[in-house]
């Protein structure tokens, strides 16, 4: 597999921010996303995803710092002149126009043809299998076809870079899984450099080569999937991607890459150190709760023991809830089926909390 | 259910009410609609169902001057409501869609005001302007005086549409490669539609209609059909005048439920 690292860089965004009167939206972002490259801005609502596109799309100029187009700066480019194109969180298709000329209405603002337009719209449109659709108005058509029109309609130009806006957060759950896979298998066979914003973590998870992770107008890390949710970078990026423990700990040492620590209640633990860490701090550290298991007798010399409250039932996992004898109360998943070392245990019954392998993952900010 | 004692229907007299609401209302032109009908030189005494005085508009000793006026009236109400359709197209435009600028709000409630402003004075200050500027009395002034005061009355519909169109439907033109001239020729204006032409047809019937400040403005001898009508009636009311009324009515009728009906078909969209 071809890095994305090895491509020319797409969008440059240098130091860019955005004050909006006397409130900064942005505060100093800076990342690069590559060609052909899967990108995802997540974070919470209100954390300048929107803000950040739009600046990307033209619609609002930088108050500070840059923004290049395949090394090309653009701020002076207004959003006609930009080889980029949105799919709008509420779509904003035009409500006079049908679906073919909807679609077809990119190009014929570069200059071709109606009937060239309509041609290609065609294309786009067989693409999106929504052919059979084309002579409709954007009214007559389900929530999930629009959106469709909408990524046509963004597509049928070509652009070099498409934004998309939380395009699937109006779906139900069932079509929004379909649109994933098929905006993910369009985005691989356009080649096309897809910026995509979402504040679903498990979204952004399934579909991104590499994801930013913003909080209230900063970059909190940047990374693929898997780095992200093993190697959260703090205790927001750990506490917004998935589900976790934050538990508080003391470090008592730090050698040869490793950190021996306590929880509270003297439970000890021995985990990689990560940089800045040092003995006597007290930081945080997070354990995913598919990491964990139970078991009736320590195993390793780092259990903690303690005592099930609950069990709670939800499809595929069965996720519990125990007390240590003294200390925090950790959340434990097991997955429902009997392969594995997940075993369920009664409420009321002691047991031994048990991490895998690299389980824990201190966290200093 | 609680509710349905605040409901105001529920209230003893409210049918009652209504009705002579209504009545006050509407007697008056019912009276002159039917008496408009009338087989009698008396505006009072009913003889019988006829169009005599229909004929009578339009062959009578009167009736040559009657069609001028309404000439007049037609080709003043067409250009008038026309010029100031497009101006407060620009200025709805203008304030919705110029960003944020200085008297903003301010502007938006100069364009209304004059709404709320007595027409007689508004009548007097035109009158005094054209004689400030020296220009002859004549169709000139009433079309100049109609298109200024139309102005407001095409933009509320207009403004009031331009409102409800959200802001990213240009966007999304333009980022599809519309410049601002386009984005505003291929997208705003045609969903504006419906908001310019209920904006038009409001004006086209405001000019038909207008009485005094057409009176103050207008040169002798030249006439539109509101002040032709008044010359006729201080002669003495005669039953004619019922019948231009009656079809002035009509035409009012017709162009105000066009004028809802687009409005509502656009809304239920
Ligand atoms: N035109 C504006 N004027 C003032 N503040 C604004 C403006 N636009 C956005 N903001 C503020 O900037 C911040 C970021 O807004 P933005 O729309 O980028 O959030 P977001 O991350 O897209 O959120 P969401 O997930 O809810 O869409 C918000 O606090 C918002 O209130
Ligand atoms: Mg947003």
């Amino acid at each position: 597999m071809q890095l994305h690292s090895d491509r020319p860089i797409a969008v440059d965004v240098r130091d860019a921010v955005k004050v909006y009167g006397d409130f900064t939206a942005l505060k100093r972002v800076s990342l690069s996303i590559h060609d052909n490259e899967f990108f995802t801005l997540l974070g919470p609502s209100g954390c300048g995803k929107t803000t950040l596109l739009r600046m990307i799309a033209g619609f609002e100029d930088v108050t500070e710092g840059s923004i290049a187009l395949f090394g090309e700066p653009i701020a002076a480019l207004p959003p006609h002149k930009r080889p980029v194109n949105t799919v709008f969180q509420n779509y904003a298709l035009f409500p006079h126009m049908t679906v073919l000329d909807n679609v077809g209405f990119g190009l014929e603002m570069l200059g071709r043809s109606k009937s060239e337009a309509r041609k290609r719209a065609g294309e786009v449109l067989d693409m999106v299998q929504l052919s059979q659709f084309s002579s409709r108005k954007p009214s007559q058509l389900s929530g999930g076809q629009q959106q469709r029109v909408a990524l046509a309609r963004a597509l049928a130009p070509q652009p070099k870079v498409l934004l998309l806006d939380e395009p699937l957060s109006a779906l139900d759950l069932k079509l929004r899984k379909a649109m994933q896979l098929e905006l993910k298998h369009l985005q691989r066979e356009t080649g096309i450099t897809f910026i995509f914003v979402t504040h679903d973590q498990e979204e952004a998870l399934t579909m991104s080569d590499r994801i930013a992770v913003m909080s209230a107008g900063e970059l909190q890390q940047l990374g693929d999937a898997r780095e992200i949710y093993e190697r959260p970078k703090n205790r927001f990026v750990a506490d917004f991607i998935g589900d976790t423990n934050l538990i508080e700990v003391t470090v008592d040492a730090v050698a040869e890459g490793q950190a021996k620590c306590h929880l509270g209640g003297g439970h000890a633990l021995i985990c990689d150190a990560v940089e800045g860490v040092k003995a006597g701090d007290k930081v945080h550290m997070s354990m995913r709760p598919e990491r964990l298991f139970l078991s009736e007798e320590p195993i390793a010399a780092e259990g903690f023991r303690g005592t099930v409250r609950e069990n709670i039932f939800i499809g595929t996992d069965i996720t519990t809830i125990v007390a240590l004898n003294e200390g925090p109360d950790f959340t434990i998943r097991a997955s429902n089926s009997s392969r594995g070392n997940s075993r369920v245990f009664d409420i009321g019954a002691e047991v031994v909390v048990n991490m895998e392998q690299g389980a824990g993952r201190l966290l200093t900010d | 259910m609680a509710m349905k004692s605040y409901d105001l229907r529920q209230y003893p007299s409210f049918k009652a009410i209504t009705i002579f609401c209504l009545f006050i209302l509407y007697a008056p032109l019912l009276v002159v609609t039917v008496y408009s009908f009338n087989d009698s030189v008396s505006i009072t005494n009913w003889e019988g169902v006829s169009l005599r005085w229909y004929a009578e508009v339009f062959t009578g000793a009167e009736s040559e001057k009657f069609k001028i006026a309404a000439r007049n009236s037609f080709v003043i109400a067409l250009i008038a409501a026309s010029a100031s359709t497009v101006m407060a197209t620009f200025a709805a435009t203008a304030i919705l869609r110029g960003g944020r600028f200085k008297l903003r709000t301010a502007s938006f409630g100069l364009i209304s005001l004059p709404l709320m402003v007595p027409e007689i004075v508004t009548a007097v200050a035109t009158l005094i302007f054209f004689n400030a500027i020296g220009v002859d009395r004549g169709l000139i002034t009433i079309l100049l005086a109609h298109i200024a005061f139309c102005i407001p009355f095409a933009y509320l519909p207009i403004s009031a549409r331009m409102q409800g169109i959200e802001a990213t439907y240009e966007q999304a033109a333009m980022d599809l490669y519309a410049t601002r001239a386009k984005a505003f020729t291929r997208v705003l204006l045609p969903l504006m539609m419906p908001g310019i032409i209920s904006g038009w047809l409001l004006a086209f019937i405001v000019s038909l209609d207008d009485f005094i400040i057409t009176n103050f403005v207008k040169g002798a001898g030249v006439e539109t059909l509101p002040t032709a009508i008044f010359g006729s009636v201080k002669q003495g009311i005669k039953p004619n005048i019922m019948a231009i009324s009656t079809m002035l009515l009509g035409v009012s009728v017709v162009m105000v439920t066009l004028s809802w009906l687009i409005s509502r078909r656009d809304n239920n969209k």
